[in-house]
Order: structure tokens, then C-alpha cells, then sequence
């Protein structure tokens, strides 16, 4: 089949850095081409080039599309000619309607004045190609679930008349049913000859779907691997991170104590405006020293809810139930009430909620506990220095130094980040929400080890997680959360993903 | 990155371009010295030296001292995230209840003042607690707290304006340190005073420096930090003998020196400066690192109150009367001061220095300007453009960096 795209040695320098390097990459027309590489391996800045984010002019290299070269000056020019970019942060106006958003800055339109009916037609047809026929197109984004906003940016992208479309990390967000009715859509494009390009960290996702493969490593591609026979997950690995791994998750050595580090009993929490909402329900539930546990469950079971109410009643009203750290109760109605009982929260978003982003790593690390560097109320900047200094050699936090700004760093060194900062606060049970989500192989492997060493100090770690096998490499217990409740409970060494979305599906046809 | 490094053995060529690299690294906090240091030059040639005359000097620390003492407030408030549009009413409205207290009331002065910084502290509380509480836009709670206050005064001073004060009130705003050396026309103790800061000040520097030494973390040139610390020393000690050759200090910038050695301390020192910054860059993330950022933030209006009484206070022993116009407009100067300075829109950066010299800057051109009789037009216009260069150099700087 015709090339439906080549890029041809391709060099993008910033100031100090090439980020890539005589890149060439090459996409049939019609496949669905997946483009993998650790974080900082250049596929994001390979596909701004691709778009026009970075201007003909400020890159060397053609860029050849439908066999003409063409000199991008914006993403308008690109988006003309058929090239659509779907951004890993999505670009919807929360406030506005399914419809408006579809169109926004390409209205229906005649004169200035918008035709409505059209508008709103026109949105109807494409949400029923993306399989959202039963959403009005009314109703504001804001009101959809990640899911399927997702899916409305596609039906953005098809009412452009897309031709190749751009995929970056769609599914990083999402659950994996929502996932996989992602990827089914993409196998019905392909079917309809639109052509695809998928960045994903997800290697299952990718050796599922993808008909080739174009592998970065430090702005170069090192390989391209045509995947329609099959190809193994390790192979694809190999090639990203230039060496074999041959465990992907460290050695589970077991570390539990009978001793109970926390016990939480009868907890219920309603929804912060619908009060009448449970959405946690009567979960109890308990971890012991040294032992890692994992929650699974699917996007919206109600984790994330369960470990915010928790530590400090940071999310949710009416919340009752009980909770012992340490055999003693616990009183934790503030933040500082649950880091002082000995409780952490990792958050799932660690730019929203975890890091002051335009501060430095140095000023990030110690903020938990900003207290115990401090004479009275005077921060001792040396001991500060130090401590930030200590983390980032510990959890090898790729930077220039503290003095860097966490903006700047990349998805698995912010995480690395704010794992330090609570692993500063040196609680005796962390919570870890979706603690390697969008981050590269590499540094998660490094994460899994450091939540191990902490089971081996003796710490009680609780991981909540969408991707299960990471819950079933990196746990020893698990339970599995759906609508709010613990349906079920099992060690890690007798759970499989079938088993768990087995208790889940069982779960929910018992309710109904 | 390479390291840079300042042994002696190095040559001329390389130190040079070391110090060009470093000041274009650092161009965002060195930038804004290095235009007030500009500007002053400027109007010091275009007005044949009155600028920097003893009584001008004198004059233009007097005239600006209040906006200083909010510019300070205000800055905590910015970076908290917040705006605070009621500072220049609330001020006036200080002053009017001082006026009122001492004049027609007749309240010893010391006992009213404590009493008006007490008024202005539970004006900041007050709309605080609506900011901090129950998350109404600081925009719109102190945009009410502008038309309420401004309307109080007029309330209070039934339009009129009420004065004079008693001097030992006066002496507040219009005093100078005294003498006891004695020495005719000239005030030493004010040099010494001078030249004790400028030596503190140095003595702390090159403390900082070895100890930043020590522990290999130094970047900044010999030369530069030589030359630098060196011009701050000289400038201290010649404005304070300038200053000393006419009547001495001021009371006032007593005052305002130790508010502002006082709250630099605070913001860069502190762990309650340090949450402040962190709520102002993320506050749930801060919140969620166990920093309480309703009560932060309460704190942070209650003292912004404080301080526009101490300046409502100053202002009314300066004019000697308080007028129902007073303080009109101030709260835009001491706005702009803070942006100046580079606190950012958004919260979470600013330094308290900077605010000051963001000040001092308004305050030298708006000086500069009259003495070369531009009508009070022209100097509105200049004022914006400025303001809008220095935000727009800032930001460029940013995006450089």
C-alpha cells in the first residue's frame, strides 16, 4: 500500500537539546500505525512537527503527505489537508454543549450567525459513528464522564473530514472497557480507509490493534516493525528502552506482619453536591505492616473517593465509619490531622493535585512537612536543600539540579516527585492512586521497586490502579471495589485479570 | 549543564562572558534593579540633578511611603492568589476615623492610632473571611469593600474635611529621627544608622555566599557578586548621607525599613511564607499537603487591612487632614507596584523586594515627571506603558527561560 505519509530526516533542536535527530517515519495509508518510546523519546514533539505546532521553518527535514511535501506554517494549515491531533489533555470547553464543542471554531455558520438546527443535526450523526448515539447534543460536556468526552474529541476530529488522525495516549485516562470500545472504533475507521497513528504506552493496547510500529529512543527511530503476524510485548520493550527487561515488575518477597497498620470499618461517603448519592458504601477493610495492597476496580468504583474521604475528609459530606492507625483510632477531619496520625495520599493527578508546578523540586519535596525542617517557624534552607537533594538521588529524578521548576520535568519524574514528598512525610501507610499512569516503562519499574522497599521497611503501601497487571505484579493482597462497594477479596498469588472482572460482572448483576 | 566556576586562574575573556551569562540567566529578578537604577538615572540628567537633591530625596520617600506599606500587603495577597481592590478606600477610611477620633473626639493620639490599626485589621478580617471561608471571588468581595468604604467616609466626614491634627501626631509622617550628636546641619546619627545597615547587609552576603560555598551550590560570578553588594553598600551609605545633610531619616522610612526587612523574612524564610507561596502556585495541592489555605488566606486579608491602616494613618498625619478624597485611586499604584515587582497574575510568585522597587519606580518617574512640569496627563499615559512593558519583558523572560 501507498505511503500515506513520510517524514523525512527530521532534526528538531530546542536550546541545549536535539530532541530529534534524523528521524524518518514512514505511515501506509490505511493502518493504523502505533508510535512507542519511553517519555522524552521525542513522540510528542515528532507529532507537533507532524501538525504544524512547530512551524515549517524551525525544523530540518520534508514532511511529505499524499505525496506532496508540505510546509506547515500552523495546525490550520494541517488540519486542512486532513491531519487531526487528539492531545493526552483533552481540549473541551467544559461548560459548552456536546454540539458547540464539535464545532467550535469551525461553526456551522453562515454570516456569523449560527444555524442551530444544523449545528446540532450535524453533532447527532457524528456521535452516532463514535457509538454515542444516545447522548443529546445539548447536554454539556461537563456532564460526560472522561470516557466518553474522549469520544466526543473524535467525533471533533471526523467532522474536520479527518484522513489521518493522531491518538496520543487516548486510553491513559480511561477505564478498560471505555478502552477497549476506543480501540474497536479504531479498528472500524481503519475499516473505512481512515489511516491512524497511536501513541500509547499500553503495549498490550498497541500489539492489539497496530499494524506497524515505530519505536523512539532519544529522538532517534531505532526501530520499525511490522506487527500484523504478531509480535511480543518484550520485543517492543527491548527496542524502547534499548536494553531487555527481562521482569518488568521487581521480585515480590514477602514482608507482611500479622500486626494491623490500619483498619477502617463501616466507611459510607455521599457525593459532595448530591447528597443523597453513596458512593462509598459500608466498606471495611484493614492493612498490615509491610504489606503491599492492591484496590482494583473500574474507572468511577468509587477508589479514588474511598482514599480522598479518608485522608482528611478531602472529598464527599456526610462521611461516617471508622478508622485505627496503628491499633489507636484515628482522628482525621483535616489534612494535617491524617499526615500527623501517620496516613499519605499520592494523588492520581499529580499536576492538578500534587505538585505547586512552577515551584522548584527542591520547595515541592519537603511541603508535607514543611515543620521538621524548620527552627520555630524559620525553614532551615540548608536542611531543605539537603532533603530534596537526598530524594532526588534515591528515586534517581532525572534534572538539572533542585533548582529545576517540576513544570519542566517529565510525567514519570513529576510522579517521582510526588512520591517524595510523601515518602518525606514518612507516613506508616501511603496511599498511591494510579501511581504510574502515563509515565514510561522505565520509571515505572522504578516506582514498583521503591513501593517493594517500602513493604520491606515495613510500611504499609495501598496501590489503586486501572491496569491490572500492574495490581497483579506489584501487590500482595488485593480487594476489588465496584459501585462503591468491596465485592471481593483475594491474595494476589490466586488473582488473574479474568478473576477480578469475573467478581466485578458478578457484583453487578447481584445488584440488579 | 556545565558548572561555572570562578578560581582565579581564570582569564579575563571567559570570567566576562561567565557574568553575561549569569545576568541573562537571572535577567528576571536583576531587570527590575536594574530599571529603577535607570530610570533614576534618567530623570537625575533630565532635571539637572533635583532628583537626587537631599530635600527631593527626602521628599520622595515621604510622598511614597504609603504605597510602600501596601505594596507589602498587597504583595502577600497577590501571591496568595488574591487581588485586593479596597486598599486605597479602606485607607482613607482609616484615616477619617483618626481624624475623627483625635480631632472632634479628642482620644489621645497613641491610643487612636493603636485603635485604627486595629480598625483596618477587622476590615481585612472581615473580607477575608467571606475569600477564605466560603470562596467568593477576593475581586468582588473587595470591589464591594472599595464602594463601602469610600461611601464611609464620606458618611464619617459628612463631607468635610477634619483637621488639624496635634504635631506629636504629625511628627508620624512628617518627622526626622533625632539627633543626639549635636552636630550643626547635620544629622550623623542618620549616617551611622546608614552605614550600620549597609554593613549588616554585606556582612549577611558574604556569609550566605561562603556558606552557599560549602556546600557547592554557588553560582554566581565573584565579580558579580563583588560588584553588586558593593554598589548596594555605597548607594545606602551615600542616600543616607544625602538624606543626613538635610534634616536625617524620616520616621516613616524607620518604619518602612523595618516592615520591609521584616516581610522579606516572612515570604523567603518562613514556613508560613512558604505555604503562602504554595497556595498562591497550587492550592490543592497545598491543601492536600496538609497546609491549611482558608486560614492562610484569612491571615493574609486581616494583614493587608493592617497595613492600609498604617498607611491610612501616615497619609493623614502627612496631609495633616483627612478628606473624603483621600486615598482615591491608590489601590491601582500599589496593584501595579506589585506587577512591576513580578508577582505573577495568578498567584504563587513576587517578592516583597521587588514589590518595593516596583514602587519606588511609579514613585521616581511620578517625582521626575512633575519637576520637569509633564501635566498630570502625559504621566498617566507614561505610567501605563510602563507598567504594560514591564509585565510584557517579564513575561517574554519567562517564556525565555
Amino acid at each position: 500500500m501507498a505511503n500515506i505519509l513520510e517524514m523525512r530526516g527530521i532534526t528538531k533542536e530546542f536550546p541545549g537539546v536535539k530532541a530529534l535527530d534524523e528521524v524518518s517515519f514512514e505511515v501506509a495509508e490505511g493502518e493504523i500505525h502505533a508510535l512507542c518510546g519511553e517519555n522524552g523519546a521525542g513522540k510528542s514533539t515528532l507529532m507537533k512537527v507532524l501538525s504544524g505546532v512547530y512551524p515549517h521553518g524551525s525544523y530540518t527535514g520534508d514532511i511529505v503527505y499524499d505525496g506532496k511535501v508540505q510546509n506547515f506554517a500552523s495546525i490550520r494549515d494541517s488540519e486542512e489537508i486532513g491531519i487531526i491531533i487528539i492531545h493526552q489533555e483533552l481540549a473541551l470547553i467544559p461548560l459548552l454543549s456536546i454540539a458547540e464543542n464539535i464545532f467550535l471554531g469551525n461553526e456551522r455558520a453562515t454570516k456569523g450567525v449560527i444555524d442551530w438546527h444544523e449545528t446540532n443535526a450535524r453533532a447527532k450523526e457524528l456521535l452516532e459513528r463514535v457509538g454515542l448515539g444516545r447522548e443529546h447534543p445539548e447536554t454539556l460536556v461537563d456532564d460526560l464522564g472522561l470516557g466518553k468526552q474522549q469520544l466526543v474529541e473524535i467525533a471533533k476530529a471526523l467532522s474536520k473530514n479527518v484522513r489521518l488522525l493522531i491518538l496520543d495516549e487516548p486510553t491513559s485516562s480511561l477505564n478498560e472497557q471505555d478502552s477497549e470500545k476506543l480501540l474497536e472504533l479504531m479498528l472500524e475507521f481503519k475499516a473505512k480507509g481512515i489511516t491512524s497513528i497511536l501513541i500509547s504506552h499500553k503495549l498490550n493496547e498497541v500489539s492489539k490493534v497496530a499494524d506497524s510500529i515505530t519505536v523512539l529512543r532519544d529522538g532517534a527511530a531505532v526501530a520499525r516493525i511490522d506487527c500484523r503476524g504478531g509480535v511480543s510485548e518484550d520485543r517492543i520493550i527491548r527496542d524502547m528502552v534499548g536494553r531487555s527487561l527481562d521482569d518488568r515488575y521487581p521480585p515480590k518477597v514477602a514482608h507482611a506482619t500479622a500486626e494491623v497498620a490500619m483498619k477502617v470499618a463501616d466507611w459510607t461517603v455521599h457525593h459532595p453536591l448530591h447528597a443523597e448519592r453513596k458512593v462509598v458504601d459500608n466498606v471495611s477493610f484493614e492493612v498490615r505492616k509491610g504489606e503491599v495492597l492492591g484496590i482494583a476496580g473500574l474507572m468511577g468504583a468509587g477508589r479514588t473517593e474511598l482514599a480522598m474521604s479518608l485522608f482528611g475528609r478531602s472529598w464527599g459530606q456526610n462521611i461516617s465509619g471508622s478508622v485505627e492507625i496503628g491499633g489507636r483510632p484515628a482522628e482525621m477531619k483535616t489534612v494535617r490531622q491524617a499526615i500527623n496520625a501517620g496516613l499519605a495520599y499520592a494523588t492520581e493527578d499529580r499536576k492538578g493535585y500534587g505538585l505547586v508546578l512552577d515551584d522548584t523540586i527542591r520547595r515541592n519535596v519537603p511541603l508535607a512537612k514543611l515543620e521538621s525542617i524548620a527552627n520555630g517557624i524559620v525553614v532551615d534552607s540548608h536542611r531543605e536543600a539537603e532533603v530534596a537533594e537526598l530524594y532526588r538521588k534515591r528515586l534517581n529524578i532525572k534534572s538539572s539540579s533542585i533548582e529545576q521548576e517540576t513544570v519542566n520535568l517529565s510525567g514519570g519524574n513529576q510522579q517521582k516527585v510526588v512520591l517524595s514528598k510523601w515518602l518525606f512525610a514518612d507516613p506508616d501507610v501511603l496511599i498511591l492512586d494510579e501511581p504510574t499512569r502515563g509515565i514510561d516503562v522505565g520509571a515505572k519499574y522504578e516506582i514498583y521497586c521503591v513501593i517493594r522497599e517500602l513493604a520491606a521497611a515495613g510500611k504499609a503501601v495501598i496501590v489503586i490502579s486501572s491496569e491490572m497487571p500492574e495490581l497483579l505484579g506489584v501487590t500482595d493482597r488485593l480487594y476489588v471495589m465496584n459501585e462503591g462497594r468491596f465485592v471481593g477479596e483475594m491474595p494476589t498469588s490466586e488473582a488473574s485479570q479474568e478473576r477480578i472482572m469475573a467478581t466485578i460482572i458478578k457484583s453487578a448483576g447481584d445488584r440488579t | 549543564m556545565t558548572d561555572t566556576t570562578t578560581g582565579p586562574g581564570m582569564d579575563g575573556g571567559s570570567r566576562k562572558a561567565d557574568i553575561m551569562g549569569y545576568l541573562k540567566k537571572h535577567m528576571r529578578e536583576y531587570g527590575i534593579l536594574i530599571a529603577l537604577v535607570a530610570i533614576m538615572a534618567f530623570f537625575q540628567v533630565a532635571t539637572g540633578g533635583i532628583l537626587l537633591k537631599p530635600v527631593n530625596l527626602t521628599n520622595l520617600i515621604l510622598q511614597n511611603s504609603y504605597i510602600v506599606i501596601m505594596a507589602i500587603g498587597m504583595l502577600l495577597v497577590i501571591v496568595a492568589g488574591h487581588i485586593d481592590l479596597s486598599v486605597g478606600s479602606v485607607m482613607g477610611f482609616v484615616g477619617a476615623v483618626a481624624a475623627v477620633m483625635i480631632v472632634n473626639w479628642g482620644i489621645p493620639w497613641p491610643i487612636a492610632g493603636i485603635l485604627c490599626l486595629g480598625v483596618g485589621a477587622v476590615i481585612g478580617m472581615a473580607q477575608g473571611f467571606w475569600v477564605a471561608y466560603y470562596r467568593i471571588p477576593s475581586f468582588i468581595v473587595t470591589l464591594a469593600g472599595m464602594l463601602v468604604f469610600k461611601g464611609l467616609t464620606l458618611a464619617l466626614l459628612e463631607g468635610q474635611s477634619v483637621g488639624p491634627f496635634p504635631p506629636a501626631f504629625r511628627l508620624i509622617a512628617s518627622g526626622f529621627i533625632a539627633d543626639p550628636f549635636g552636630v550643626d546641619g547635620f544629622n550623623l546619627l542618620s549616617l551611622l544608622i546608614g552605614i550600620a545597615v549597609a554593613t549588616g547587609l554585606l556582612v549577611m552576603a558574604v556569609r550566605t555566599r561562603r556558606r552557599h560555598e560549602a556546600a557547592g551550590v554557588e553560582d554566581e560570578p565573584f565579580a558579580f557578586f563583588a560588584a553588586k553588594n558593593g554598589m548596594i553598600f555605597l548607594a545606602l551609605v551615600w542616600m543616607s548621607f544625602l538624606m543626613a545633610d538635610f534634616r536625617g531619616l524620616p520616621n516613616v522610612f524607620i518604619v518602612m525599613a523595618l516592615l520591609i526587612g521584616i516581610y522579606s523574612f516572612l515570604t523567603s524564610k518562613t514556613t508560613i511564607g512558604r505555604r503562602i507561596y504554595a497556595i498562591g502556585g497550587n492550592e490543592k495541592a497545598a491543601s492536600l499537603s496538609g497546609i491549611n489555605s482558608q486560614r492562610l488566606t484569612f491571615l493574609t486579608f486581616a494583614n493587608m487591612g493592617l497595613l492600609a491602616g498604617l498607611a491610612g494613618i501616615v497619609f493623614a498625619a502627612r496631609l495633616n487632614t483627612a478628606t473624603p478624597k483621600a486615598g482615591l485611586g491608590f489601590e491601582l499604584d500599589v496593584i501595579a507596584a506589585v506587577f512591576i515587582g513580578g508577582a505573577s497574575m495568578s498567584g504563587g510568585v513576587g517578592t516583597v523586594v521587588g514589590a518595593v522597587i516596583g514602587a519606588f519606580i511609579m514613585g521616581v518617574m511620578n517625582n521626575g515627571m512633575s519637576i520637569l512640569g509633564i501635566g498630570i496627563d502625559w504621566q498617566q499615559c507614561i505610567k501605563g506603558l510602563v507598567l504594560l512593558a514591564a509585565v510584557i519583558f517579564d513575561v517574554m523572560n519567562k517564556k525565555k527561560g
